[in-house]
């Protein structure tokens, strides 16, 4: 019966996307910071993973990157007038955006000072978008 | 060899071959006739060898009786459409009687039994229908061991096989060598197959040691079946034979002689299969020249830091990684005990409790277990009501004996300590 109960409570579950906001895209780290934070990433999506409630992701690479604007206009990179850039993001299962935010609390990227994850509920299918 | 013994074995090795060969060539619609013949050939061995004594080569004599009985009944079938319906088949079963050869040279049995791997491995029959068939069919088991190995009966595996096998004729599914394209995606369901033929065997609650180690045997075999076929030999089988020759070669070690489950970190190393961890070792390297489906990879590797017993940073922090990533592509309550437990040793109890109490896995007795585990050295009254709650949950006697030896030694310790309190206020008190 509360197998019953919590798989349904499962299907009810909305998808929240978490992206990573890192204030400054252009800062470089080193190698060994990076393996550190692939691992800290890995095992931070693990726990959500765990539960059942992680649903897919990915890194965004900084280069070959392009920005097209209005009319057209292409320019290189997120980053022209703007620093601030998303390096990546999670898409996990939750019922509610808090318990979403709980998830991104554990995020590696927010040990960056000025980094942030926004969480956003993904429109599919709830008949309003 | 006796008589008896040297049949018996025939039939495990044999059986499966001529029911393969002639299946493969009537078609899957008479896998019943198919059967039937192999059956009947080892009958006329038993009605003929204690009388007359062994044939010089025994395997050659069921060849040559197989290839009489199949011919006998393709004859028959030719004579009743001969008289039936004549004018219109008649010119084709004639040619066909000429021509046929039945073909049980080596090159063919293989390949006939490879076929029928995959027209079996199919998913328009359910899985258990697909195993108990692959049990029959490619491994040659009797209907009373398959019912023994999946904890059933004769009539329900009966039933079972019967339909699948329906199933299978009005589908038409053909056995026949697919072109590399369809086996790359066909391939998952064969794979998914042998590993729950092995898993059953592995993890059988069936009192019969012999029969749960013939099952996983089995399953590797028709694993290095694949891999031994240059079509099939892919990267996904090669980290399948990985991961099934690591966890064999625990086999020796894992029960003792009363048959129960020894645990990971109480068995003998010293009766770890060396040879079998090597060839697993090879297996998995093989897997790595590819891109393989992670799946199993990971499994395998898993697998591969368990054959070393030695509790080191290294071999946990890699354990944790590979279960982080298993998860990330493949959720199973199984895979997040077992990562909460990797993180119990890479990050200590406490950080492994704030874990496993997320997991939510309440109707399942290894969660409770693993909590009990985490808060042994803790808490051990909150342990113990763990284990107390995977006991109540626990399905198996040998799982409920597992738990209640380990409330046991906690109700010791509550003892003992219970007793150096008393100890200390009389010496207070005096």
């Amino acid at each position: 019966m509360s197998n019953i109960t919590q798989q349904l409570n499962f299907n009810k579950m909305d998808e929240f996307i978490l992206f990573f906001r890192h204030e400054d895209g252009k800062k470089i780290a080193s190698p060994e910071q990076m393996q550190i934070w692939m691992k800290q990433t890995m095992d931070w999506i693990g726990g959500i993973a765990a539960q059942n409630k992680f649903v897919g992701g990915n890194g965004l690479s900084f280069d070959d990157a392009r920005i097209v604007k209005h009319n057209s206009v292409v320019t290189n990179g997120p980053f022209g007038e703007i620093k601030e850039t998303i390096g990546g993001y999670i898409i996990v299962k939750a019922e509610s955006a808090d318990e979403a935010a709980e998830f991104a609390k554990g995020c590696p990227v927010l040990q960056g000072d000025g980094n942030s994850v926004e969480v956003r509920k993904l429109a599919n299918g709830d008949g309003v978008h | 060899m006796q008589n008896q013994e040297l049949i018996d074995h025939l039939f495990r090795t044999e059986f499966r071959k001529i029911t393969a060969v002639i299946c493969k060539l009537l078609g899957i619609e008479h896998i019943e006739i198919a059967e039937d013949i192999a059956g009947e050939t080892f009958l006329s061995a038993l009605e003929t060898w204690p009388y007359k004594g062994l044939p010089p080569n025994p395997t050659a004599w069921l060849y040559a009786v197989a290839k009489n009985k199949a011919k006998n009944h393709i004859t028959r079938k030719f004579l009743f459409a001969d008289k039936v319906i004549p004018e219109i088949t008649s010119s084709l079963f004639k040619e066909y009687e000429f021509d046929v050869e039945i073909d049980l040279s080596d090159k063919n049995i293989a390949d006939s039994q490879l076929q029928m791997l995959f027209a079996i491995c199919n998913p328009v029959i359910s899985i258990e229908a697909q195993t108990g068939l692959a049990l029959r069919i490619l491994c040659g088991f009797g209907i009373d061991e398959i019912a023994n190995a999946f904890l059933s009966n004769k009539e329900t595996i009966n039933k079972r096989l019967f339909r699948a096998k329906e199933k299978l004729r009005i589908e038409k599914v053909k056995i026949e060598f697919l072109p590399q394209a369809e086996i790359s995606i066909r391939i998952d369901a064969v794979l998914t197959t042998l590993y729950l033929l092995f898993n059953e065997g592995y993890y059988s609650e069936s009192q019969d040691a012999i029969l749960r180690k013939d099952l996983c045997l089995e399953a590797m075999r028709l694993i290095y079946m694949l891999v031994e076929n240059e079509q099939t030999n892919l990267p996904v089988v090669n980290s399948l034979l990985a991961l099934m020759c690591f966890h064999a070669s625990r086999f020796e070690a894992r029960k003792n002689d009363k048959g129960e489950m020894i645990l990971y970190d109480d068995q003998d190393e010293t009766l770890w299969d060396q040879a079998l961890i090597a060839k697993g070792a090879y297996y998995l390297n093989q897997a790595s020249e590819g891109d393989a489906i992670p799946k199993y990879h990971i499994e395998a590797s898993i697998a591969w830091w368990h054959t070393h017993k030695a509790d080191t940073p290294e071999k946990w922090e890699n354990i944790l990684h590979l279960f982080n990533r298993l998860l990330a592509i493949d959720y199973s309550p199984i895979a997040a005990l077992n990562r909460t437990y990797a993180v119990s040793k890479v990050r200590g109890n406490e950080a492994a409790i704030v874990e496993a109490e997320k997991l939510n896995l309440t109707d399942n007795h290894f969660y409770f277990t693993l909590l009990g585990e985490l808060y042994k050295e803790i808490d051990i009254p909150t342990a113990k009501q763990h284990f107390t709650q995977a006991f109540l949950l626990a399905r198996t006697s040998a799982d409920k004996l597992l738990i209640q030896q380990k409330i046991n030694k906690l109700i010791k310790l509550l003892q003992l300590r219970k007793k150096r309190v008393l100890y200390l206020q009389l010496r207070a008190d005096l």
